[in-house]
């Protein structure tokens, strides 16, 4: 793995986008007190009838998915063996990290007593039979994972560091109190130093065990979340009650994965500046029509043994859900079967968004629309519900901006041509803008 | 080097599938068996009298384990009176009367159905709802539930609630009294106050018997059907009524348990965890080769330029 391929974007970290995702934030983070104060009651919508709101729907369900890009571009990376793919996996991790560690926190705003969740670790609670269970362990033990990938990006900084900024507010402090600063802050920085150079080759030796497993948690979690809903089969509507939930689910997160790795790299080169990994995406489009191609068939074949055809095309609320969720799936990958809309960077980025919402419309449909837990009971998200996702997903895309630029995490452009290209796209760039 | 990856790739998928697919053939020959010494209650709607005394009975009783609190109805200002509409955080039993005409009409208790094999139980990821094998009472734990309310989710008859109002709050069900009047007077709360004799407590198997003779002795009477006797793998709240259960809002269900089947899955794909450890076991072996395979290439990389695209 080499080290030279990543840099940090160079750019001010207060931008006018800085401000307004902050704000969301903050609203988000009010809401959030709010609810542990008043009782979830008093933020949401959600009833006995409706338990999972948006929260679990949209920040867990969906949002892991969304947060595979690292999943999916690690089995691309090390698993099919394209290894020109790897400097794009340090955003694709750092994404996923965020997602999941946020996913997790959202876990912590919605279940009802979060000061229980300790018995996870009492091995006389555990409960193998709850798909629950499973994902939350995984999906603990998938953060962890998460941040120990990204661990060499924070190492090589660290080894690198001279600590100016960090030398000249302690000497600023210290000359306040009217004090010298003391020798051994220095020593201690040194210190940090010089373990972050020992850790690193170490970490990198090991690192390879720590991404399969990486690789190994997802697939399992993401088939669990499909399998939370299997026990509903009184409340789940046919269309989507199935045997096969697991499996969809799984190769749903790995579409929306690569996807979503699409997406984020169009959106972070327009809005860093930067030329637009056109070759590398497009050899990551080709891919995903042939998932979603098997997700497909899976689920019309499945339709088909379970007799529920009928009902997919009746044309009622159900049915209309379904046909968009598909149609949004099919839709985005026939356009990648083109080889010329694959290398253009206009039409990757719309099948890219379309696949990611057909596949999140997907596990919506699952987790909220097509659950009907009987008469009289109705659900729709509360704004203050909604605020809080917000404030969740701006904390997300905030930390992420920051974090690029202060870490090494996108793909170095070094060659005189890369930097050619990146002039010819902003002609490209300019025309995604109308 | 990519193609008999992808191929390897599938095949891992593919076994996804194979596994679901044994799950299910797997469910029919098995199947849980009803525990008919274990001890329930028979409630006969043609005999209530909607006094409701089972449920205040339940909530004195049952005061300090969370259902307590009175909710007010919306025209009662001053908060006088009990007047729940549901079951909820602080009911656990409710009677309803439901109307089909002037002259047609029954009362219906609800409450937790102390299933045989319950939903509940099996989803709670950290075993806050337990099953007692030998009494078969269905039982919530406070001090572990994390409140991830799996378990509404995933009860056919929606029957845990929550306590949406409060900072801290927990699920709500009936527990037999396992804590309360049960220990100390050995009958449920509600049984033994009701006057008029239509909740009766006791063993499945006695109060099975005297359903099927109430049926027998009283045709026309009611509805041939005990309710619960089979519904999602037999349940130890049973119910006789002159109406059709589902408009008395209780609702029509198969004969198998849900937490079969979902079960059934889940264990397939992780049964003795072989599934996962060989996936890693694969996925590690597949890995460490292509890294190696990486270093080798990254020398001609010098030399050749990447041609890019998937072949
Ligand atoms: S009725 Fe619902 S809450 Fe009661 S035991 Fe059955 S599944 Fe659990
Ligand atoms: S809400 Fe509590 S009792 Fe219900 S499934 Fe979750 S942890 Fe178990
Ligand atoms: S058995 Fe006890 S807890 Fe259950 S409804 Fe009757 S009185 Fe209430």
């Amino acid at each position: 793995m080499g080290h030279d391929e990543y840099q940090k974007h160079d750019a001010k970290i207060l931008t006018p986008s800085f401000i307004v995702l902050l704000t969301l934030t903050l609203i988000g983070f009010a809401l959030i007190l709010l609810r542990f104060v008043k009782g979830i009651g008093a933020v949401s919508n959600m009833s006995d009838g409706y338990p999972w709101g948006i929260w679990i729907t949209y920040d867990v369900a969906t949002g892991t998915a969304i947060a595979c890009g690292g999943y999916a571009m690690a089995i691309l990376v090390y698993i099919r063996n394209r290894m020109h793919y790897h400097p794009m996996i340090r955003s694709a991790i750092l994404t996923s990290m965020f997602g999941y560690g946020l996913a997790g926190f959202s876990v912590m705003v919605d279940v009802g007593r979060p000061w229980n969740a300790y018995n996870f670790f009492v091995p006389s609670k555990w409960q193998a039979n709850s798909a629950m269970f499973e994902v939350a362990v995984c999906v603990m033990a998938y953060t962890t994972v998460l941040i120990m990938e990204f661990l060499p990006a924070i190492l090589t900084t660290l080894e690198k560091t001279e600590w100016k900024t960090l030398q000249h507010l302690l000497d600023r402090v210290y000359s306040r109190l009217g004090m010298e600063r003391p020798e051994r802050i220095g020593d201690r920085l040194d210190k940090v130093k010089e373990l972050a150079a020992w850790a690193r080759p170490r970490l990198d030796k090991i690192l390879i065990f720590i991404i399969v497993l990486g690789i190994t948690l997802p697939t399992m979690h993401q088939s669990s979340l499909g399998s939370l809903l299997l026990i509903a089969s009184t409340k789940l509507h046919p269309l989507w009650h199935t045997g096969f939930l697991p499996l969809l689910f799984l190769i749903n997160c790995m579409y929306i994965g690569y996807s979503i790795a699409i997406l984020e790299s169009v959106l972070s080169c327009y809005a860093f500046k930067r030329p637009f990994e056109t070759k590398e995406l497009s050899g990551l489009a080709r891919i995903i029509p042939w998932l979603t191609v098997i997700w497909l068939s899976v689920v019309i074949g499945d339709l088909a043994w379970r007799g529920q055809l009928a009902k997919a095309v009746s044309f009622d609320f159900y049915s209309r859900f379904f046909l968009l969720e598909f149609c949004l799936i099919a839709g985005g990958s026939l356009l990648l079967f083109s080889k010329r809309r694959r290398e253009s960077i206009r039409w990757l980025f719309v099948s890219a968004a379309l696949i990611v919402l057909g596949g999140a419309l997907y596990r919506f449909n699952v987790y909220l629309i097509g659950f009907n837990p009987g008469k009289g009971w109705h659900y729709f998200p509360a704004l203050a519900e909604v605020m809080i996702t917000v404030g969740i997903v701006a904390f997300e895309i905030l930390g992420y901006q920051v974090l690029v630029k202060i870490l090494p995490v996108l793909p170095k452009l070094h060659t005189r041509e890369q930097l050619a290209e990146a002039h010819q796209h902003t002609v490209g760039k300019k025309a995604l803008e109308h | 080097m990519a193609k008999p990856s992808r191929r390897q790739f599938l095949k891992i998928m593919g076994a996804t599938g194979a596994a679901l697919l044994a799950g299910k053939k797997a469910s029919a020959n098995e199947g849980h068996k009803i525990n008919n010494e274990t001890i329930g209650m028979l409630y006969d709607a043609t005999k209530c009298v909607g006094c409701k005394a089972c449920m205040s009975a339940c909530k004195r009783v049952n005061g300090d384990y969370g259902s307590l609190s009175y909710e007010r109805a919306k025209f009662d200002t001053d908060g006088l009176w009990d007047a729940p509409e549901d079951l909820s955080g602080s009911t656990r039993t409710l009677i309803k009367l439901f109307k089909q005409s002037e002259q047609e009409w029954s009362y219906v208790k609800y409450s937790c159905m102390h299933c045989q094999k319950p939903s509940c139980v099996s989803v709670c990821p950290v075993a806050a709802m337990t099953r007692d094998p030998e009494t078969g009472i269905v039982d919530y734990n406070k001090n572990t539930c994390i409140g991830c309310r799996y378990c509404q989710v995933a009860c056919a008859f929606n029957i845990p609630k929550f306590q949406w109002e409060k900072a801290i709050p927990q699920i709500v069900k009936c527990d037999l009294c396992k804590n309360t009047n049960l220990p100390k007077k050995g009958i449920s709360a509600c049984a033994e106050v009701c006057p008029a004799g239509a909740i009766m407590f006791g063993k499945r198997k006695d109060l099975l018997e005297e359903a099927e003779k109430r049926l027998r002795e009283n045709p026309g009477k009611y509805i041939n059907h005990i309710y619960g006797a089979h519904e999602v793998g037999g349940t130890n709240h049973l119910y006789l009524a002159s109406m059709q259960f589902n408009k008395l809002g209780l609702p029509t269900l198969k004969e198998d348990a849900p937490a079969e089947f979902s079960e059934k899955i889940q264990h397939t794909i992780y049964k003795g965890f072989i599934a996962p450890v060989a996936l890693y076991s694969t996925l590690c072996f597949i890995a460490v080769k292509n890294m190696k395979g990486h270093g080798e290439a990254e020398k001609e990389h010098d030399t050749k330029t990447d041609e890019g695209g998937d072949h």
